[in-house]
C-alpha cells in the first residue's frame, strides 16, 4: 500500500554527485552505504566537478562508475602514489583515493606510508573488512586472529602469519598527517559519526591542510559467511574490539 | 647559433625535458642515471614544476600515471633494475591510452648486474617487460647532442599518439660530456589539447582513465584500437640512419652508443680498403624493418654489434631473412666493445 | 495520516534486511516478491508507524529508499 505524498516533503533521496548506475556490491555490503556517504559529501561540499576518484582493484574496482566527477582506475596498490601524481599535476583537484585492505595494507604499503609521510593533501578512504572479497576471500593484513578465510582454512593461526595490523595507528605515527579516523558502519549512531567523519576529511583537502585518513571498518557477508545484519554485529562485538573506533590524529 | 655548453648525457635528458615542457617529474634514485634526478631536484621547484623523490620505482611510475591522466607532460626515469619494477605502471599507461616519457639509463644484468654500460634491455623495452599486447616507442640515441633532440621528440610523440614512449639510453651515454646546444624551450601553447583529460568534469561528462573490461568483447575492441594505433605509429615514425652503404660489402647494425663507436670502426675499415657500412635504428620500436630488408637485398653481410647477448640482433635477422648473412658480435656484462675489436670482427666477416 | 512514508526502489533491492533491522519503529519486513536479479524485496508491512527517521534509507547499501515526512506547519 501506498500513503500519498502530497502533504509531505521528500527528507531523504540519492545523493546528486552519484551516478544512476546500480551497485555491483553484494546484499548489505558496507561499500554501498560509504559509497552514499562519499556522494552526500561531495554534494555538500559542492566539489564533485573538481574531484577526481582513484579507484583500486578489488571488489571497488568499479568505484569509477559511481560518482559524476573524473576517475581514474588504478594498478593494484598504487591508489596513494598515483593520488599523488595527480593532486601535485594539478592541486586545485579534489583527489580522492578508495582502497581496501589489500590494497591500501598489503601490495600498497610503502605507496601508502609515503604519501602519508609526504603529507600529501589528499584524502584516503581505507575500507577494512579483514578479508580479501573480489579474489574469492583470502587472508587480509586485517584479518583477525582465528578468523577462517581460504588461504587460513583452519584459522589464523599468529605462529604463521602474524597479528592483524592496525595500519591507521602506524601511520598516526608519522608527523604529517592531519586527520586519521576509524569510523564504523553498523547502525546508525556509527553511520552518523562516519558521516562527519568524512565530511571532516574532505574539509581538510579543500582547505590545503594535508593528508586524511579513514578507516571504515566494513562487513563482507559472503565471505564472512555470515546474514548482513549478523555481519553487523560482528564488526559491533569482535571487530572493534581489535580495531578501536575513533580519531587517532587531529591536528586541522 | 645558440650557446653550446659541455654537459653530460643524463643531464642534457634532464634539461631537454624541462625545455620540452615537462611539468611533472618522478624518480627514484639508481646508478648511473643519479645527475639525472638531481637536475630536475635542482631546477623543477624553481620552475614552479614538480619533482618528488618517490619512494620506489613503483611509486614513481604510479605518480606518472596520475600526472598523465590529468593531461600534463610528465616523465621518470631509472636504470635496469628499477625499469623492471615499472612494468606494470607501463602496461597500464599502455592500456589506458596515456602519454608519458620513461628514460632507461641501461647498466649491466640480469639481476642487480653492475653500473656499467650495457644494451641488455632491448628486449624488455621492444617486446614487452609488461603484460598484454602493447608497445612503447622506443628511441635510441647515440650522441649526447642526439640524447636532447630525441627527448624533445618524445614529449611529442607521447602527446600526439597518447602512449608511453622510452628513451632507451645506456651508462656511457650518460656519463659521456659532450658539447651540445640546447634545444629552445616549446611554446607551451603548441601542447595539444587533452580533453580525454581528468582536469574535472567542470561542464562536461566525467572523464575516466581506465584499461579494464569485464566484457571479453568490449576488451578486445580497446584491443584493436590500440593495434590501430600502433599500425599508424608504425607507418608514420620509423627513424634510422644509413652511412656509407650504398657500395658496402659488409654493414654494420647496431644502435645508441654502439651505432657511435661504429662509426669510428666504419672510418677505419674504409681505411683499410674494407667497403663497411652502418645501418643505425633510431627508433627500435618500431624497427625499420623494411629498410633493413632492402639494403640486405645487395649487401652481402650485416653484422650485429651489441652490449648484449644478441637482441636486435634477432630483428635484423627478422628483417634480413636469407638475403645475407647475419654474423653477431656483443660483449655483455658492462664490457664496451672498442674499434680494434669490432675491426677484427669485421675482418673476419668481410672476406 | 503516517507522519512519514518511505518508496522502495525495487529494482535496487538487493532484500539484504539491514533496513528492517535499522527501522525503530518495526515498519519494513520482506515481501515476499522477487524482483528481475532474484532478491526478496522489502515492503512496508506497517506503513502507519512510518514516522520518516530515514534510519533505513541511510543504512541502505543501494540507496535504494526515498524518505518523505509531513511537513511541520509553521507557528502562528
Amino acid at each position: 500500500m501506498q500513503v500519498e505524498t502530497e502533504n509531505m516533503v521528500k527528507v531523504f533521496s540519492r545523493p546528486q554527485s552519484l551516478t544512476d548506475a546500480k551497485s555491483t556490491y553484494c546484499p548489505g555490503c558496507h561499500h554501498g552505504i560509504l559509497t552514499r556517504i562519499i556522494g552526500k559529501t561531495l554534494d555538500e561540499l559542492e566539489i564533485a566537478e573538481r574531484a577526481v576518484c582513484i579507484a583500486p582493484v578489488g571488489c571497488s574496482v568499479f568505484a569509477y562508475s559511481w560518482y559524476r566527477s573524473d576517475a581514474i582506475q588504478v594498478p593494484h596498490g598504487r591508489a596513494s602514489a598515483v593520488a599523488t601524481g595527480v593532486k601535485r599535476a594539478d592541486p586545485n583537484l579534489i583527489v580522492f583515493a578508495y582502497q581496501g585492505d589489500g590494497d591500501f595494507a598489503s601490495i600498497g604499503t610503502a605507496e601508502s606510508i609515503h604519501a602519508a609521510n609526504r603529507g600529501e593533501n589528499i584524502t584516503v578512504i581505507f575500507v577494512n573488512n579483514q578479508v580479501y572479497g573480489m579474489t574469492g576471500g583470502e587472508m587480509a593484513p586485517t584479518t583477525l586472529v582465528d578468523q577462517k578465510t581460504t588461504t587460513t582454512p583452519d584459522g589464523r593461526d599468529p605462529a604463521l602469519f602474524g597479528y592483524p595490523i592496525r595500519f591507521s595507528e602506524m601511520i598516526a605515527q608519522l608527523d604529517a598527517p592531519v586527520y586519521i579516523t576509524r569510523q564504523a558502519l553498523f547502525d546508525t549512531r556509527r553511520i552518523l559519526d562516519a558521516e562527519k567523519a568524512i565530511k571532516k576529511a574532505f574539509e581538510n583537502q579543500v582547505n590545503g591542510k594535508g593528508y586524511s585518513l579513514v578507516e571504515v571498518l566494513s562487513t563482507c557477508p559472503t565471505n564472512w559467511r555470515m546474514s548482513p545484519i549478523a555481519s553487523n554485529k560482528h564488526i559491533a562485538d569482535v571487530v572493534t574490539e581489535v580495531f578501536p573506533l575513533g580519531d587517532l590524529v587531529d591536528r586541522r | 647559433m645558440g650557446k653550446r655548453v659541455l654537459l653530460r648525457g643524463n643531464e642534457v635528458i634532464a634539461e631537454a625535458a624541462i625545455r620540452a615542457g615537462c611539468q611533472c617529474y618522478f624518480a627514484y634514485p639508481i646508478t648511473p642515471q643519479a645527475e639525472l634526478l638531481e637536475h630536475m631536484a635542482r631546477n623543477m621547484p624553481r620552475l614552479g614544476r614538480t619533482f618528488v623523490q618517490a619512494e620506489s620505482e613503483i611509486g614513481a611510475i604510479s605518480m606518472v600515471y596520475g600526472a598523465a591522466s590529468v593531461g600534463v607532460r610528465t616523465m621518470t626515469s631509472s636504470s635496469s633494475p628499477g625499469i623492471s619494477l615499472k612494468q606494470e605502471g607501463i602496461s597500464y599507461l599502455a592500456g589506458s591510452n596515456l602519454p608519458a616519457v620513461i628514460v632507461n639509463v641501461v647498466r649491466g644484468g640480469p639481476g642487480l648486474g653492475d653500473i656499467a654500460p650495457s644494451q641488455c634491455d632491448y628486449f624488455q623495452a621492444t617486446k614487452g617487460g609488461g603484460h598484454g599486447d602493447y608497445h612503447m616507442i622506443v628511441l635510441s640515441p647515440s650522441t649526447v647532442p642526439e640524447a636532447a633532440e630525441l627527448t624533445m621528440l618524445a614529449f611529442e610523440l607521447a602527446d600526439n599518439y597518447r602512449t608511453p614512449v622510452m628513451i632507451l639510453a645506456d651508462g656511457l651515454l650518460g656519463q659521456m660530456m659532450e658539447p651540445v646546444e640546447l634545444p629552445e624551450p616549446i611554446d607551451p601553447g603548441t601542447i595539444p589539447a587533452k580533453p580525454w583529460a581528468t582536469t574535472g568534469a567542470v561542464g562536461r561528462d566525467p572523464n575516466i582513465v581506465l584499461s579494464f573490461d569485464l566484457d571479453p568483447e568490449v576488451l578486445k575492441k580497446m584491443n584493436l584500437d590500440l593495434q590501430e594505433k600502433y599500425r599508424r605509429i608504425e607507418a608514420e615514425e620509423i627513424r634510422y640512419e644509413e652511412t656509407l652503404t650504398e657500395d658496402a660489402d659488409l654493414v654494420i647494425a647496431a644502435h645508441g652508443t654502439m651505432a657511435r663507436i661504429a662509426k669510428t670502426v666504419v672510418r677505419k675499415a674504409r681505411e683499410d680498403g674494407i667497403k663497411v657500412g652502418l645501418f643505425r635504428p633510431i627508433t627500435v620500436w618500431p624497427f625499420p624493418y623494411e629498410a633493413l630488408r632492402k639494403l640486405s637485398e645487395r649487401v652481402p653481410t650485416v653484422l650485429t654489434v651489441e652490449m648484449s647477448a644478441g637482441q636486435m640482433w634477432e630483428d635484423v635477422r627478422l628483417a634480413v631473412a636469407e638475403r645475407a648473412k647475419t654474423p653477431f658480435y656483443g660483449e655483455m656484462g658492462g664490457v664496451v666493445p672498442t674499434p680494434r675489436d669490432i675491426l677484427s670482427e669485421v675482418r673476419k666477416h668481410a672476406g | 495520516m503516517p507522519r512519514g512514508t518511505v518508496r522502495i526502489d525495487r529494482e535496487r533491492c538487493k532484500g539484504c534486511g539491514l533496513c528492517i533491522a535499522a527501522c525503530p519503529q518495526q515498519v519494513l519486513g520482506f515481501s515476499g516478491e522477487l524482483n528481475h536479479s532474484g532478491y526478496n524485496v522489502v515492503h512496508m508491512e506497517r506503513p502507519s508507524a512510518c514516522v520518516g527517521c530515514a534510519f533505513c534509507a541511510m543504512t541502505c547499501p543501494d540507496i535504494a529508499i526515498e524518505v518523505y515526512r509531513q511537513k511541520v506547519p509553521a507557528q502562528s
